[in-house]
């Protein structure tokens, strides 16, 4: 095309550039996706359903059951995310609504900072601070109050479930504070202005309308830091305890998805022992993308909230589908800004 | 002898008679008015800066004044300073003394919060709550503090009624705040803030963000509104002031040029900057 204008090329090229890059996120993900499930194959062709219910590991006699890690995946991160929410969402509403600006830049660099901390570095603090401190002090001062309560059962080991989720809920909490942080200062000064001109106190003005108003950015705060906890493989395997078992006790030891991996990857010889990894990182893909989806129904339910509990709900409900976690745009009572995918 | 009923002759012009503008208003009409709102010398800061000076005015119970002037004159600061709301901005502050029935709203006798429920405010922009039904936003002003009206149902209606609202949401009224047009918005805001049984009611360019027709209902509502409640609208738009208010007064560059009544503000300004401005010399 020889006579096309310059700044017409200029586009064409740019666009095709932005369309590169968007393949290649996906195909990198597809691959990965691919290489994971074939390597995998044998060992879920061959153990089926129970490769996914079995609670025994046995390299020796090839003998793959991966419901111990799954559960120690999920318990750590509920543990971390029942620490986690309220304490990031709480310090993020201290930064964006009550702190001065000065400390909110202080101590907002601070958890930046947190955040940035290899996960190398929690894990030798867990395992050399965290988990002698809670097998001295807390474990037993729990277990006097407790009594036998299953939840505290078992001896004071410091490593276990309940360490290994406090530490990832330390490691969660500035990326739940940092996009909340960002979530909450969104929302428009003019929802304030509203409430308080109401004579709303500063406490009901949050928790009126900057809370219901952020809700959909704060679920995606916490999805990222769900995400977080349980892909986070180094700090946990030091303070997790490694031991391949269920056990209801938050201070018994355990196993979750990555720590099996990561620790077994390199002696895998046998081609059915790397499959049955393989197999472990497969049901790490679906338990993330199960409650990323899961989440953002949740998301979306939230959205509708005002029809929530009567019969108009359909008829006030947005009619797109897909709603992005992301930043409430500055009027979400419009349908336009939530149509993206 | 109230002092508004003392009238000066101009000299040359024995058939206008003048009235002395300042304070406090003439009285237009028959019935005896007691200003609901005075504001005696306030003057407002951002930081050192005062961006409204020594400021004295009365608010007539249960009529329009419209405050007029240049954009940055200070007209906003002022009404936000009838419910402190100036105060929320960090860094501001505040000297003089507003009264709302003789009480000092600056003072020990009104908390913050009880003077916001008495003097109700409704913005430049539309502001309902998106979260909540158009029935929640009406109720708002309860439900934010905690509180709930005695007969709710009768609360949502009679507030929707003044704010001229219910024929058009009465059949959805648990659709969300954020579903009606900018119009209706507005005086969902405006219900909203009768809901709680404001004395005086104060308006921050309600219209400013409007299509004229809708600007033309708000406007209409305006004038039913005033038989009930004071009413104090900051507008950049004179024919709005001329049209809606009983007392304007004429802001320039943080001072108060002139206040009287809105008649005689229009036709006969006694300050060569108000007559510049309304005739559109300048601002």
């Amino acid at each position: 095309m020889p006579s096309r204008p310059k700044s017409s090329r200029v586009d064409t090229a740019f666009h095709a550039t932005l369309v590169l890059a968007g393949l290649g996120v996906a195909t990198v993900l597809a691959g990965v996706a691919w290489e994971v499930l074939s390597l995998s194959g044998e060992a879920l062709s061959k153990g089926g359903i129970g490769f996914l219910t079995g609670t025994t590991w046995d390299p020796v006699t090839e003998e793959f059951g991966a419901l111990p890690a799954l559960y120690g995946t999920l318990l750590t991160s509920a543990v971390a995310l029942v620490i986690a929410v309220p304490l990031g969402i709480g310090s993020a509403v201290f930064l964006s609504e009550i702190a001065t600006s000065r400390v909110a830049t202080v101590v907002g660099v601070l958890v930046d900072l947190l955040a940035a901390i290899p996960s190398v570095i929690y894990g030798l603090w867990g395992l050399f601070v965290l988990a002698p401190l809670l097998r001295e002090h807390v474990q037993p001062a729990v277990q006097a109050v407790f009594g036998d309560f299953p939840l505290f059962a078992g001896t004071p080991l410091g490593v276990g479930y309940g360490t290994a989720g406090l530490l990832l809920a330390i490691m969660v909490i500035p990326v739940i504070t940092s996009v909340s942080r960002e979530v909450l200062r969104a929302v428009p000064e003019t929802q304030r202005e509203a409430a308080t001109a109401l004579g709303a106190t500063r406490f009901e003005v949050i928790r009126g309308t900057v809370l219901p108003y952020a809700r959909r950015g704060l679920v995606g705060a916490v999805v990222l830091g769900l995400g977080r906890a349980l892909g986070e493989t180094m700090a946990v395997t030091m303070v997790i305890g490694n031991r391949y078992d269920i056990s209801a006790s938050l201070f018994a030891p355990g196993y979750t998805l990555a720590a099996v991996i990561a620790n077994e990857f390199s002696e895998a010889f046998s081609p059915h022992y790397l499959s049955a990894l393989a197999g472990l990182a497969v049901v790490l893909l679906g338990t993330t993308l199960i409650l990323n989806a899961g989440a953002r129904l949740l998301v979306r339910g939230v959205a509708t909230g005002g029809a929530r509990k009567n019969g108009d709900r359909h008829r006030f409900s947005r009619k797109s589908v897909s709603v992005p976690i992301s930043v409430p745009s500055s009027d979400p009572g419009k349908e336009a800004p939530d149509g993206r995918p | 002898m109230s002092l508004a009923s003392i009238l000066v002759p101009v000299p040359g012009r024995s058939d206008a008679p003048r009235q002395v503008v300042t304070p406090p208003p003439a009285m237009t009409k028959d019935a005896p008015r007691t200003a609901k709102m005075v504001i005696e010398s306030l003057t407002a800061y951002y930081g050192s800066h005062a961006v409204l000076r020594n400021v004295s005015l009365p608010v007539v119970e249960r009529t329009v004044t419209a405050v007029i002037g240049p954009s940055g004159c200070g007209k906003s600061t002022m009404v936000r300073c009838l419910n402190r709301m100036h105060e929320i901005i960090p860094g501001t502050s505040v000297s003089g003394r507003v009264l709302l029935d003789g009480l000092d709203v600056y003072g020990r006798h009104l908390d913050p919060i009880e003077l916001r429920r008495r003097v109700g405010m409704v913005f430049q922009k539309p502001n309902p709550f998106p979260t909540m039904s158009v029935r929640d936003n009406v109720l708002a002003g309860w439900s934010l503090t905690g509180t709930k009206p005695p007969n709710a149902d009768d609360v949502v209606e009679n507030a929707l009624r003044r704010a001229a609202l219910w024929d058009e949401v009465k059949d959805r009224l648990k659709a969300p705040g954020g579903s009606l047009s900018g119009g209706q918005a507005q005086r969902l805001c405006i219900a909203r803030a009768l809901a709680v049984q404001p004395d005086v009611l104060l308006m921050d360019e309600p219209c400013s963000a409007l299509d004229p027709i809708a600007t033309a209902r708000i406007e209409e509502l305006i004038h039913e509104l005033a038989s009930t409640v004071t009413i104090v609208i900051v507008t950049h738009n004179m024919q709005q002031a001329a049209r809606v208010s009983e007392f304007t007064a004429f802001l320039y560059m943080g001072d108060l040029v002139e206040f009287g009544d809105t008649a005689g503000i229009f036709t006969r300004p006694s300050d060569p900057r108000t007559e510049d401005y309304i005739t559109g010399r300048f601002g």
